[in-house]
């Protein structure tokens, strides 16, 4: 039965949409209640103690107006770490997914062992972010499994303190995330390729292109959605970084791989300041949601009108 | 129009459903927190003839203690320390939570914002306490535990103390030294241990010469870089110094800025081992196993390190058969004195619900016996008056003569203030440890932090 029947025998039974409120209302409440009460209720209650001088235990009753926002924004270090976080998003965009798109490619021909790479590939994102972590860490420590690998093919002179040089630090950990997560964006993008109609490329053949003119007028459009459902991941992603970074550095040294969560755990849950903690949160909130409302307005738009319902518009 | 009626009800139904889902929790916790006030009263009306009645016949009640103890031997002490206790009193049952040093702590914040402190949990004292106290989420037992108390070393008690109210008993104190490698020591050629800040440079570069990494530390943590600047800051400006930037916040005083130069002298001498800024203290790759491994020469700590050097060895034997101790050297032309000792204890407080009992078992812990048992075990210095003597290693018995001997003690930086003060303590020492901030820098951020 499609949905336009169902709609319509709905609509013969109960004629007027005012009389039907409080039936979908009732059914809505039980998931209805679970999302306020874990996600509304917590998020109002940020905001309200983002406007306190609080250090969880005391009485609630140190209003400081918008003073947590300042110190924040005046504090170098979480500037710094909003960089972290931008500098991670942009070489996410410009490394990984590319990467991530030549392996979908090349996994997308007739090859030997396809399958087996596939997973291979893909096997990294099934481990949970900690155990990455803790895995990495034991990798990339001084005179670890990396450098002892480097020394093997006569790079010693190359080997680094991974984790332990501020300036190099950052980058250790994103390619961490990359080797975590371009299994994942692989797999979207293989099956996007996949949902390419093959008589398209054939047409393109006999009108004579070449592959790389076909990969740019064929393929890639084609690929759009996937690719730009690829990127809306990445982005969320980089911003919320939290598990790998704070098993695998802690944020540090000197605060050098900080992201916006770990230095709001830090102030949360080392400082035991609620109160700034919960500005900050208000603050990362605030990026997400207009990071993620500008992306649906103006990337997604095409891709996903008609696949939401949309209240009288 | 019935119809409509109808449907309201219904809805009102189901959300009354689902409030009382959720709203039980609360409901169990006050159906608790009336019995915990059933139980004590019925514990007051029975104390008078606690004597004559026996503890069978006693309202069952829960203590629920919270340790941090992780490793053996002091798992399987408090555990067998609870057993006894709840076989002489059936109707107590004490409820172990174990958590690791730094899960604990975040389990706790969030416990006590819950308003669920628990009735029995460990406890550094000094700024962290304070803040406990101030937010009434401990227990004033001065009077409960008076007869008691004074059994325990003065020094170790006082940490437990906030404006002369007692909140809880400490079963550890420790002083923070080196403990060394002797078999590098002779192999560098040096003879003596250092008793000058002077002599210890030079023991230094001795070593680094000698193609031996001089001095473990595992800064990723930030507090074990935190040791050196504040045991320079208290040999350099003395205790007098100390207690003022503790109390008036002013860090940035002359002898935090020398205490950094003279840190920042060593740092630049490259005498850590690779990676140090990352390093932890406990763990592969951390400061406790670059020493169990015979990896550096030196490692400035509590008397809990040669148990972590044991924990990071492949044979559970740590360096023992070649581990020596000095205590910090003084510097010269400091105003402080070679036995001014920087040090901390462990304790446990009473949470403000706990019941009666809590305190009764708390003086079980503290009993001579316990202290004794703590004592031979290693790793703990018992504080209970008379069980200096069970401490049989050699290497502690010397930090048990130090702290004897002591003239002043200072507790860590990051327990004598708040939170927020003491990691930041941390966080700006990192930075001279990186290189990224000066010694004037460092101690005035710490002191614009203690402004507020």
């Amino acid at each position: 039965m499609t949905s336009a029947r169902v709609l319509a025998r709905t609509q013969r039974t109960h004629k007027p949409t005012k009389k039907r409120w409080p039936l979908i209302l009732a059914f809505l409440a039980p998931a209805l209640s679970i999302y306020l009460l874990f996600v509304v209720y917590p998020i109002v209650q940020g905001m309200h103690f983002s406007v306190y001088d609080w250090n969880g235990l005391k009485a609630l009753d140190d209003f400081v107006g918008l003073d947590n926002f300042r110190q924040a924004f005046a504090d170098p270090t979480f500037t710094g770490a909003i960089r972290h976080n931008v500098v991670i998003l942009v070489l996410s965009l410009v490394v990984q997914l590319p990467f991530a798109l030549a392996l979908a490619v090349l996994l997308n021909q007739r090859l030997r062992g396809r399958a087996f790479m596939r997973m291979m590939f893909f096997a990294p994102y099934v481990l949970s972010e900690v155990v990455t972590a803790v895995v990495w860490r034991q990798i990339m420590r001084p005179s670890g499994f990396l450098d002892h690998i480097m020394s093997g093919v006569g790079a010693q002179g190359l080997t680094q303190e991974w984790l332990a040089n501020p300036r190099i630090v950052l980058y250790s950990l994103f390619f961490v995330i990359t080797w975590k997560y371009f299994g994942l964006h692989m797999i979207i993008m293989l099956a996007g390729l996949q949902g390419i109609p093959h008589e398209l490329k054939e047409a393109a053949a006999i009108d004579g292109a070449t592959w790389g003119q076909t990969f740019r007028r064929v393929t890639l459009p084609l690929l759009g959605p996937t690719i730009r459902v690829s990127v809306f991941l990445s982005i969320i992603g980089s911003l919320q970084l939290f598990d790998l970074v704070w098993v695998l550095t802690k944020g540090g040294p000197v605060n050098a791989s900080n992201t916006m969560a770990t230095y709001m755990y830090d102030w949360g849950f080392r400082k035991l300041q609620i109160g700034y903690a919960s500005a900050i949160s208000v603050i990362v909130f605030g990026i997400s949601l207009i990071v993620a409302l500008a992306y649906q307005r103006w990337v997604l738009r095409r891709d996903i009108q008609g696949a939401l319902t949309t209240m009288g518009a | 129009m019935r119809y409509t009626l109808k449907r309201l009800l219904m809805l009102l139904a189901v959300l009354a459903l689902v409030a009382t889902a959720c709203g039980s929790d609360s409901e169990d916790t006050t159906t608790t927190a009336a019995e915990a006030t059933t139980t004590t009263a019925a514990a007051t009306t029975t104390m008078p003839a606690e004597t004559t009645t026996t503890a069978a016949q006693m309202e069952p009640v829960t203590i629920r203690w919270w340790h941090i103890q992780n490793n053996d031997p002091g798992l399987t002490t408090w555990k067998n320390v609870a057993d006894e206790y709840m076989a002489m009193h059936p109707n107590v049952t004490i409820d172990i939570t174990v958590q690791e040093n730094e899960v604990f702590k975040s389990t706790l914040q969030t416990n006590l914002q819950a308003g669920d402190p628990p009735d029995l949990f460990q406890s550094w004292g000094g700024g962290g306490l304070a803040e406990q106290v101030d937010a009434g989420f401990v227990k004033d037992i001065t009077d409960a535990s008076a007869a008691w108390m004074g059994d325990l070393s003065a020094a170790a008690v006082s940490l437990f103390n906030v404006d002369g109210k007692q909140y809880g008993a400490p079963f550890n104190l420790g002083a923070v030294g080196f403990w060394y490698n002797t078999d590098l020591f002779t192999q560098a050629g040096i003879t003596a241990p250092p008793t000058t800040w002077g002599e210890l440079l030079t023991d230094v570069q001795t070593l680094k010469d000698a193609g031996i990494t001089p001095i473990a530390l595992g800064e990723g943590d930030k507090w074990p870089g935190m040791f050196w600047w504040a045991y320079l800051a208290l040999r350099i400006g003395g205790p007098a110094a100390m207690q003022e930037a503790v109390s008036t916040g002013n860090w940035d005083a002359e002898p935090f800025v020398k205490a950094g130069e003279e840190l920042k002298r060593l740092v630049d001498m490259d005498p850590f081992q690779p990676g140090f800024l990352a390093a932890p203290w406990d763990g592969a790759d951390g400061e406790g196993a670059t020493m169990a491994s015979d990896s550096a020469a030196m490692d400035l700590m509590g008397q809990w390190a040669p148990g972590t050097f044991r924990a990071n060895s492949a044979d559970n034997m740590g360096i023992d058969s070649h581990i020596g101790w000095f205590p910090f050297p003084a510097v010269e032309g400091g105003a402080g004195v070679i036995t001014d000792v920087f040090g901390g204890g462990d304790g446990f407080v009473v949470g403000i619900n706990a019941p009666d009992e809590t305190v009764d078992f708390l003086h079980y812990i503290s009993s001579l016996d316990v202290a004794n048992r703590l004592g031979a075990d290693g790793g703990t210095l018992p504080v209970v008056k008379g069980s200096a003597s069970s401490v049989t290693d050699p290497q502690m018995i010397q930090v048990v003569d130090y702290l004897a001997n002591g003239t002043y003690t200072q507790l860590y930086l990051d327990q004598a203030t708040s939170p927020e003060l003491g990691a930041t303590i941390n966080d700006s020492i990192q930075e001279l440890y990186a290189g990224i901030s000066s010694p004037a820098d460092v101690a005035g951020k710490i002191a614009a932090a203690a402004a507020g």
